[in-house]
């Protein structure tokens, strides 16, 4: 039992240009991009573009595939042709324009402290990229945030991937998954003031996604969206993996909301692929239940059980938390005890006052500065000004960001350093096969055509191009191949070895 | 103004002081008060910071933050 697996966020950021709301998101979109890629490492050689062979978005995880016109697979490959742009970063991570949102996916790891710290990296990327483009003849200030709403109807996703066994039936995940969805967000929420999708009612609430949810299972992303996401694209060899695709959750800027949520989530995963839960922890209605935990910040609202009972969101996760200490045992590696140990400390503060976390977590955090600034001023919460708080939380510069300034004044634990982050975002992870595809990108720009998950494509001058799968996201490391990026010069050598093993 | 004004507000004031006193005597530790004057000032300190931050006309702003649908 362990909290290690392959894993990775994906990030859309808000996108606007100040005092132009109507300047068109996939335009300014790419010129952030565009402005990152012109990055020194990355401007040598041509781009390389993204390889969409093995994509199967509509694919579904319970067993078929989706025919209909949710939304047209040629689009996604037209993306690039039609100017949306795109890069792959030497970190292995993926930079581009996804639904009008500029997107950061990070490079596949194998646990939580790693998930944050190449989030983080995105986020810094995102920084540097909207100062880049500022600073780019004919663009004008572009700001990024990240967050998932303009509480004005309208959500954007931060979705994280758990790499699982397809040995594990579907159905379990959506049983006893769905419990832990409905509750994480007492410590992953990133708050937010409104109560419905178009915030019509002045309130805060725990989480920015939960009014957006409507169906309980599903396979669309954009509308009606479900609490277990269905699509199941592996990027890996399908006999063996299914790639869980989570697109509840919040963006957190709080590094311990990152580590605590995609910690803890990798941890059930694992309960569920061997059979640990039984069922007695069914919400009734979990869709409604979603929503009436966010809505209140007390964390009092008891949450009906299938069976009859009813436990607040704290006492659901303590359950949960009870059985994982039971299954992960006293023998739990550094980084699964790491995750239970934090797990269970705030549980308990936030049981006792969620404010306690308010250095901790981004919902407490946000909420207290909220709170402090109406009772000075007197606001009440239809306020703009607070409104304006609530937004400028997610800004990504570090001068603006109110997250930002409160690291600045030592407000918020951290788990990084400024440094580590740094390095991120152009070094890859050492343990996935992430470190093949940015080492590829990093040694030879002008021989890599193209990219993916699990590909990476090279001209090498031969009559055609040559193609190397990456179906194991385990292979390819750097213990794997770390030699023989120091021992090939050119990309020519690299393909001989390769594909002489 | 305040000098006037001897309902809510100053009241509450001198309320508030006269409990961080007796706090403050009961624990017979001047440390402690000096502490507490501290985060009151880093708290207001923070809130003018935020002042600054924020753009000049924050319903505009928050207006103007309109964003398509993504996943």
């Amino acid at each position: 039992m362990t909290v290690r697996r392959i894993m990775g966020t994906e990030i859309e950021y808000g996108i606007s240009v100040p005092g132009q709301p109507g300047a068109n998101p996939m335009v300014t979109s790419s010129q952030i991009v565009n402005a990152y890629a012109a990055r020194p490492e990355l401007s040598k050689g041509g781009r390389a573009r993204w390889d969409y062979e093995e994509e199967t978005p509509l694919r579904d995880a319970r067993g078929f595939t989706y025919t209909g016109a949710l939304y047209d697979p040629a689009e996604n490959l037209a993306d690039e042709d039609s100017g949306l742009a795109n890069v792959i970063l030497t970190n292995g991570a993926r930079l581009y324009v996804d639904h009008a949102h500029p997107e950061y996916s990070t490079p596949e790891v194998t646990n939580p402290r790693e998930i944050v710290l190449f989030d983080k990296a995105g986020e810094m990327t995102m920084a540097e990229a909207a100062l880049r483009a500022a600073h780019t003849p004919g663009i004008g200030p572009i700001n990024l945030y990240k967050n998932n709403t303009d509480n004005k109807g309208a959500s954007y996703g931060a979705h994280e991937n758990y790499l699982m066994s397809r040995q594990t039936p579907f159905a379990d995940i959506v049983a006893h998954f769905t419990p832990f969805l409905v509750t994480r967000q007492v410590y992953a929420g990133a708050g937010r003031i409104g109560i419905g999708q178009d915030a019509s009612e002045h309130r805060f609430q725990i989480s920015q996604r939960a009014d957006f949810f409507e169906v309980e299972v599903g396979l669309e992303t954009t509308l009606k969206r479900p609490i277990i996401n269905t699509r199941d694209e592996p990027h890996a060899d399908a006999e063996r993996y299914r790639r869980l695709h989570v697109i509840i959750g919040d963006a957190n800027l709080a590094e311990w909301a990152t580590f605590l949520k995609v910690g803890t989530a990798s941890i059930v995963l694992a309960m569920i692929e061997s059979g640990a839960f039984d069922g007695s922890l069914a919400i009734a209605e979990p869709v409604a239940e979603l929503r009436a935990v966010s809505h209140d910040p007390t964390l009092r609202h008891k949450i009906e059980l299938r069976n009859g009972k009813r436990l607040t969101a704290v006492e659901l996760q303590q359950a949960i938390l009870e059985q994982a200490e039971a299954y992960c045992g006293p023998d739990a590696d550094p980084d699964t005890r790491e995750v239970l140990d934090q797990w269970a400390y705030v549980l308990d503060a936030l049981a006792r006052d969620p404010m306690e976390l308010a250095d901790m977590l981004d919902w407490p955090a946000k909420l207290s500065l909220l709170e402090r600034y109406r009772e000075r001023e007197n606001l009440d919460w239809g306020a703009a000004k607070l409104q304006a708080i609530d937004l400028q939380y997610h800004d990504v510069r570090p001068e603006k960001g109110l997250y930002h300034r409160l690291v600045a004044r030592g407000k918020m634990k951290r788990l990084l350093t400024d440094t580590e982050i740094i390095d991120a975002m152009t070094e890859p992870p050492a343990d996935t096969r992430a470190f093949f595809r940015g080492r590829c990108l990093a040694r030879y720009p002008s021989e890599v055509v193209a990219a993916s998950w699990d590909s990476v494509i090279f001209d090498v001058g031969a009559d055609s191009l040559v193609r190397v799968p990456m179906m194991e996201p385990e292979k390819g490391t750097k213990a794997h191949v770390g030699e023989l990026f120091e021992r090939c010069a050119a990309a020519k050598d690299l393909l001989d070895v390769i594909t002489a093993d | 103004m305040a000098a006037k004004d001897s309902g809510g507000q100053s009241q509450s004031q001198r309320s508030r002081q006269e409990a961080d006193a007796e706090t403050t005597e009961a624990a017979v530790d001047p440390e402690i008060a000096e502490r507490h004057e501290a985060i009151t000032e880093e708290v207001d300190d923070l809130l003018d910071e935020i002042d600054e931050v924020l753009e000049t006309n924050s319903e505009e702003f928050v207006r103007s933050f309109v964003q398509k649908g993504g996943q």
